[in-house]
Order: C-alpha cells, then sequence, then structure tokens
C-alpha cells in the first residue's frame, strides 16, 4: 500500500468545529424528526389516521419510522466518529 | 389465578431465583469493591457492550414495560406517542454529552461542569439539580414497585416497598457500582428476551405479520385505534413534554454516571450505540404488546384488573404462555424496578460523597478511605429515605412524577452541561445561577400545574396552564446561564477552557 499523501497538521481548532458542527446537525436533524412528528400528530390528525393498508396507518409507519430514524442518526454518528474523528483524534496525539 | 390478590407460585418462585442470582452477584462484586474508585465506577473496565445493556438497563423502567403496553392497550397509537418519545433522547446523549462526559468527569456529571470552574458554587447547585431528579424518580419507582407488587404476588404494598429498599439497599452498600452494573445487564437481557418471546407468541396467532395484529385491533375497536385520539390536544404541552422526555435524558444523573464504567470515549460512544439499539428495539416491541393485549385480553378484561391497564403485559403472558410465563414476566418486572433504583441510588450516594463531602465539605482533600465510607452512609441514607416516601405516597398518582423529572433533568442538569462543554464563556456565577433557576422553575410551574392543582389538589383551576414546564424552563436555564456569563465575563475562566479543550477530545493522556 503506497502512503497517502500527509495532509496539513490537524488542529485543535478544527476538531473542535469539526464535531460541533455533526454534533449540533445531527441533533436538529432528532428534534426536527420527532417534532415534525408531534406536530403531525397534534395538527393533521386525519393524515395519521389514513390507512395505507388494512392494519397500517400513516401514524403507526411515521411513529416506527421515528424509532428508526434515531438508529440511523446514531449509525450516522458512529461511523463518522470512528472513521473520520478518531482518525483526527490519532493526528492530535502525534 | 393471573394478577388477583392470590400470590402466583410460579411468580415468586422466578422472583425468589432473581434475588437470589443477583445476591449472589452483589457477593462476588464485593470482593472487588474495596475502593472509592470501585465503588462508583466498577473500577472502570465495563466493556461496550456491558455497558450498553447496562444503561438500557438502567434506563427501561417497570413504567415502560407495564404502562406503556397498558397505554397502547388501553388507548391505540396515543400510546405510541410514548414509545417514541422515551428513545429520542438517546441520539442527543450520543451527540452531545457521552464522550466530552467520559473525557472530562472521574464519578459525577458535576465533575465535568466543575472542571474549569468554581468547585464549591458549582458542586453545591449540580448537587441540588441532581438530588431533585433522583427524589422525584425514586418516589415514582417506589410508589410504581408497590403497586406493582401487590398486583403481581398479592403482597401488601408497605411489605412490597421495604423489599425493593433493602434489597437495592444490599446491591449498593456491598457490591457497588459492579453489582449494580450486573443486576441492570441481567436485567436487560430477562427484559429484552422476555418482551421478545412475549411478541413471537402473540405474533405466532397472527402468522408472524404484525399488520394483521392491527388490522384484527380495527376489527374489533374500529379504525380510530390507529389514529391520534385526545392524549395530543393541546400542541404546546406535547412540544413541552417531548422536549423534557429528549433533553432530560441526557441530565439524568444515574445515566450520566455510567460513561464513567468505561475505559475510554471511544467505549462510551460505542456503548451509547449498542443502548439506543436495545431501547429503540424494547419501544418497537410495546406496539406489539400493546395490540396483542387490547385484541387478545380485550380492554374491558384489561381495566377490570388494573383501572391504569399496567396488567396488561403480564395478562397477555398468561393468555398466550401459560401460568409458567406469567409468573417469569411478572419476575422480569420486579427486576426492572429493582435495577433502576439501584443505579438512581448509586448515583445519588456519589453526589452526596463525592460532590458535597469531599469537593465541598473538605475542599477536594478527603483522609484516606474515608469517601467511600461517606458514600456507604449516604447509601444506606438515601435507602431509608425512599422507603419511607414510597410509603408517604401511597395512592398518589405518580404518574406526573417521571416527566416532571425529566423536565427537572433537562432545566437544571443539561443545559449547565452542554454550555460546559461547548461554550468557553461560561462562568461560575452563570452555571449557577442556570441551575437553581432551571430546578426551583420546573418544581414551582409544576407545582402550579393543572396535573397538581386539578388533578391533586383538587382545584377548580391551574396559575399554569401546561402539564410539563419544559418549553419554558429549559430555554430559561439557557437564557439565565448565557446572560449571567456575558454580564461578568471571567477571563481566567474562559482561559481554563482553552486549557482543556484538549481533554474533552483526548481525555486524560
Amino acid at each position: 500500500m503506497t502512503s497517502a499523501p500527509r495532509s496539513a497538521p490537524i488542529t485543535l481548532e478544527a476538531v473542535t468545529a469539526g464535531r460541533w458542527r455533526i454534533a449540533l446537525s445531527l441533533t436538529i436533524a432528532m428534534m426536527v424528526v420527532y417534532f415534525g412528528f408531534i406536530l403531525l400528530v397534534a395538527f393533521n390528525k386525519p393524515l395519521l389516521g389514513r390507512l395505507i393498508v388494512p392494519g397500517l396507518s400513516v401514524g403507526v409507519l411515521l411513529g416506527a419510522l421515528v424509532i428508526v430514524a434515531a438508529w440511523v442518526l446514531t449509525w450516522i454518528y458512529v461511523r463518522w466518529a470512528n472513521t473520520h474523528y478518531d482518525a483526527q483524534l490519532r493526528g492530535l496525539r502525534r | 389465578m393471573t394478577g388477583g390478590s392470590e400470590p402466583n407460585v410460579v411468580a415468586i418462585g422466578f422472583f425468589l431465583g432473581f434475588i437470589a442470582l443477583s445476591l449472589g452477584i452483589t457477593v462476588w462484586a464485593s470482593r472487588r469493591t474495596r475502593t472509592a474508585d470501585q465503588f462508583y465506577t466498577a473500577g472502570g473496565d465495563v466493556t461496550a457492550l456491558q455497558n450498553g445493556l447496562a444503561l438500557a438497563g438502567d434506563f427501561m423502567s417497570a413504567a415502560s414495560f407495564l404502562g406503556i403496553a397498558g397505554l397502547v392497550a388501553l388507548s391505540g397509537f396515543d400510546g405510541l406517542i410514548y414509545s417514541v418519545g422515551w428513545l429520542v433522547g438517546w441520539p442527543v446523549v450520543m451527540f452531545l454529552i457521552a464522550e466530552p462526559l467520559r473525557n472530562l468527569g472521574r464519578y459525577t456529571f458535576a465533575d465535568v461542569v466543575a472542571a474549569r470552574l468554581r468547585q464549591v458554587p458549582v458542586r453545591m447547585a449540580s448537587a441540588v439539580g441532581s438530588l431533585a431528579v433522583i427524589a422525584f424518580y425514586l418516589i415514582a419507582q417506589m410508589v410504581g414497585a408497590g403497586n406493582l407488587i401487590r398486583l403481581l404476588f398479592g403482597l401488601p404494598y408497605e411489605v412490597a416497598v421495604v423489599i425493593v429498599g433493602v434489597v437495592m439497599l444490599a446491591y449498593v452498600l456491598f457490591g457497588g457500582m459492579t453489582a449494580t452494573t450486573w443486576v441492570q445487564i441481567v436485567k436487560a437481557v430477562l427484559l429484552l428476551g422476555g418482551a421478545t418471546v412475549l411478541a413471537l407468541l402473540v405474533l405466532a396467532q397472527f402468522s408472524f405479520n404484525p399488520l394483521a395484529l392491527f388490522a384484527e385491533a380495527t376489527r374489533q375497536y374500529g379504525d380510530g385505534v390507529l389514529s391520534p385520539g385526545r392524549l395530543v390536544s393541546d400542541p404546546v404541552d406535547a412540544i413541552s413534554l417531548g422536549l423534557a422526555l429528549m433533553l432530560g435524558t441526557a441530565g439524568l444523573p444515574h445515566i450520566l454516571m455510567r460513561f464513567y464504567t468505561v475505559p475510554d470515549a471511544k467505549t462510551a460512544r460505542t456503548s451509547v450505540g449498542y443502548a439506543t439499539a436495545c431501547i429503540g428495539f424494547f419501544y418497537l416491541l410495546t406496539f406489539i404488546l400493546g395490540f396483542g393485549a387490547m385484541v387478545l385480553i380485550g380492554r374491558q378484561q384489561i381495566t377490570a384488573v388494573d383501572a391504569g391497564g399496567n396488567m396488561a403485559a403480564p395478562l397477555l403472558a398468561a393468555a398466550v404462555g401459560g401460568t409458567a410465563f406469567f409468573g417469569f414476566i411478572s419476575a422480569v418486572a420486579f427486576a426492572t424496578i429493582l435495577a433502576v433504583v439501584a443505579g438512581l441510588t448509586l448515583s445519588g450516594a456519589a453526589t452526596l460523597s463525592h460532590d458535597l463531602w469531599v469537593n465541598v465539605v473538605r475542599k477536594g482533600h478527603p483522609n484516606s478511605s474515608e469517601e467511600l465510607v461517606v458514600a456507604r452512609a449516604a447509601t444506606v441514607a438515601l435507602a431509608v429515605v425512599s422507603i419511607v416516601l414510597g410509603i408517604l405516597f401511597k395512592g398518589q398518582n405518580v404518574a406526573y412524577m417521571v416527566g416532571l423529572a425529566f423536565a427537572i433533568a433537562a432545566s437544571a442538569n443539561f443545559p449547565v452541561l452542554v454550555l460546559s462543554i461547548f461554550w468557553s464563556r461560561l462562568t461560575t456565577a452563570g452555571a449557577q445561577a442556570s441551575t437553581i433557576v432551571g430546578t426551583v422553575s420546573a418544581l414551582v410551574l409544576i407545582w402550579l400545574s393543572p396535573a397538581i392543582q386539578i388533578d391533586v389538589l383538587k382545584h377548580e383551576a391551574a396559575w399554569f396552564p401546561l402539564r410539563n414546564p419544559g418549553i419554558v424552563t429549559i430555554p430559561l436555564a439557557f437564557a439565565v446561564a448565557i446572560v449571567v456569563s456575558w454580564l461578568r465575563p471571567v477571563p481566567e475562566e474562559a482561559r481554563a477552557f482553552h486549557a482543556l479543550e484538549r481533554q474533552i477530545h483526548l481525555g486524560v493522556e
């Protein structure tokens, strides 16, 4: 394996800013998904009560999807941290 | 036989089996609990999977297993709103808190806030916030335990509360965090396994198709069970509760303390991943359990046994798995309560001994081995207090108390914790004022809310319109921290933040 070209040294400020950006955007994404669901429950009950197929309403599907969204966002964070963030931390330690 | 006042022999057999197993764990753990560090953190060598399961065991209370299954059985879709709400705080814990917390602290979350601010005022304020959360959470669990054990085993309420208090005391006092962790792991495995088997037994009657189960529910009770009902009548209140659940999870002292049991931040990260997977899976199962009870037991029979619907899941277990399975699920519900109260008591003991005794009274220089003695004395005191409060609050509707505990956690602890990690200009006065204002405003507004004024005191009207104060008190606590810190900046505290910035990412090197 050929060695990858050395990038510029990683600064603490850059690591902090990057982590802050990811943390904040994923938190906002989770809030949008969850409070979007709550607002639909509050303001559009007929839509959530509509049946897609017998036994499955839009509301039940969206409720399950909020849980799936929490999983997906968590998975995105862990993937980002295990690859980018950990690599940056190795750079900082050097 | 199922859930009446007659003690169920199989249930008591499983229950005694669990007690024997957990006390065995405690005896083993007590030999590994000789220092304050081992008492608070189990020596810090818990693995990611172990801590993930223990976090799930610390968080999934009897309220979520029995309460939500009952709520779904009785009100259909409206119950699902709760299933979803209890999970969404976990990604926030992951994104904002878990790793910096592990890197900056040792035993309590106040370690993080106090890392660059003046110890005494910050620790005292944090202790007020922590103890308020722990007190309300403990009362809710103890009262729930008393009622539940009366229903499941036919024991008198007071006897049940004393049993829970004494067994929990044994775990924490002798086994510290090691015993607490393993009790939580065993409970999480039993709860996840038991709920999975129960859901599979239900689905077996619907050719393993959840939609066939839901369709049967609409056939029996109308399409309304799959659509929003009356629960969310006030959107502002729904958002207020949602904010408290989402941000409060990241301010619960007993959850935050678990991150000190793992060796490093990367393990903390992985453990939250496991916890989120387990907890989300569990709440998805409550969809099946709730609708299963609705269809296979029937609403009338569920409310005949317990008006609140708390017996829906155990009754369902009896219907699809027989008396032995009913006994198993009952014992799992009991184990669930024990694991949660043990975690709460341990975090309360850490607040009293580590934050108040060592860092306030002794100014950070305790006599050798004194910290462990104080922590154990605090454990005994907390166990006595929780038994007394559990008996005093007998017969009270405590459903609002868990919501209140989350509201205080989200208002008193979460803003200061986030700001101390991400904002260099937070000052001691700002942190202190924010915690106090967050705690007091949450307590006062709950007192003035319909949950107390109308439901408990039977007054005509309430001063404050919302049942959960989060939408007011969380922004208020953030605003107080920011305004107070801005009005009187402390340059040396901001410089101390920059000195710590490396540690936030890399831990103690």
